[in-house]
């Protein structure tokens, strides 16, 4: 076994140093590919930023200002009725306004439907008692790209935001944090 | 009847039922394609592999979330769920050669909750496409396409 090796060794020199060539220049062009996709950057999350402040209109006609909401702890939660786990989630936060509102709780859903009337007989449908009006891309981008649904933001009572929950969540977390931010001045 | 699909904790407080899971997982396995995948057959100079076919990418999701981000070079095609989407769709693809490398994907939600690529995915094949593959998006095309710094365009 130990007198072939070297034999099989001398053999393969120039097969070998080709082999690395290869292998070599394939690195490279995938350090190459890489580099430039390395281009898109990341969402902002917000946290720990003042929440951008936008003007709406209800899905209900009246306009829907965030800074009207100043000094409350507000919801803002990203929906569309295509969005399965987003109709899980909006008939809990219609139970917490009831909930927690005398405490100072606010919620506010933006649909990021296409169509008003599709997102208005969702809200009818799911009884929500809570302010809905209709996003755009525009709205997204503010917020770090809305790009995936449901999205959530907790915003302080000074407009802060302090908390952001993406994609399937845990609603019992997410009340945790509810309650937290009530409780401070 | 109450169908619980979703969380159990929802369905305990017996007052909603989620829409039922997607037809995303009824798509095979065998045709998705990962995010890094994706990415390289688009970066890929036509020089270095010149039999490499470029796919056309569609995105069969939400208008709004396409506006915001979406693959350079993917042209909006409606939602796969809708009616409107789906005839959107087929008006794209009418003309091309049933070989033609499709690539779809939405990544409106989390992929088991997709309601958009299932019935996209199978439009195609019913119309007779060969060569259909689905982007598999996780989570969402921001956390797993944007974040990840894969390239994007907006809309103009």
């Amino acid at each position: 076994m130990h007198a072939k090796a070297p034999r099989a060794a001398s053999k393969t020199p120039r097969a070998a140093i080709a082999l690395c060539n290869v292998f070599l220049v394939a690195c490279l062009a995938t350090s190459v590919t890489l580099a430039t996709a390395q281009s898109a950057p990341p969402a902002q999350n917000l946290l720990n930023q003042q929440a951008p402040d936008f003007t709406r209109q209800e899905l209900h006609g009246h306009a829907l200002h965030l800074n009207a909401f100043r000094g409350k702890v507000v919801l803002l939660n990203f929906w569309a009725t295509w969005c399965a786990p987003c109709q899980v989630e909006m008939p809990v936060f219609s139970a917490w306004q009831r909930q927690y509102g005398p405490q100072g709780f606010a919620i506010i859903g933006i649909s990021m439907d296409d169509d008003a009337a599709a997102a208005r007989k969702l809200v009818k449908r799911l009884k929500l008692d809570y302010p809905n009006a209709l996003g755009d891309a525009r709205l997204g981008l503010r917020y770090g790209g809305v790009l995936g649904l449901p999205l959530t933001f907790l915003i302080d009572r000074n407009g802060v935001v302090r908390a952001r929950f993406q994609g399937e969540t845990d609603v019992k977390v997410m009340e945790k944090q509810v309650r937290a931010l009530l409780a401070e001045r | 009847m109450l169908l619980c699909f979703v969380p159990s904790r929802m369905c305990a407080a017996g007052q909603w039922a989620a829409p039922p899971p997607s037809s995303a997982m009824s798509i095979p396995t065998s045709v998705l394609l990962q995010p890094e995948e994706l990415n390289r057959l688009l970066q890929t100079p036509p020089a270095e592999k010149p039999l490499v076919e470029k796919p056309l990418v569609l995105q069969v999701g939400s208008r709004v979330l396409f506006a915001q981000a979406h693959i350079p070079r993917a042209e909006y095609a409606g939602p796969g769920m809708q009616d409107a989407g789906a005839q959107m769709l087929r008006n794209r693809v009418a003309s091309l050669p049933r070989k033609t490398f499709i690539v779809i994907y939405c990544g409106c939600c989390p992929w088991n909750r997709c309601p958009n690529v299932g019935p996209a995915y199978k439009l195609l094949l019913d119309m007779g496409f060969t060569h259909v593959k689905v982007l598999y998006l996780a989570d969402n095309f921001g956390a797993d396409w944007v974040n990840k710094g894969f390239p994007v365009e907006s809309a103009r």
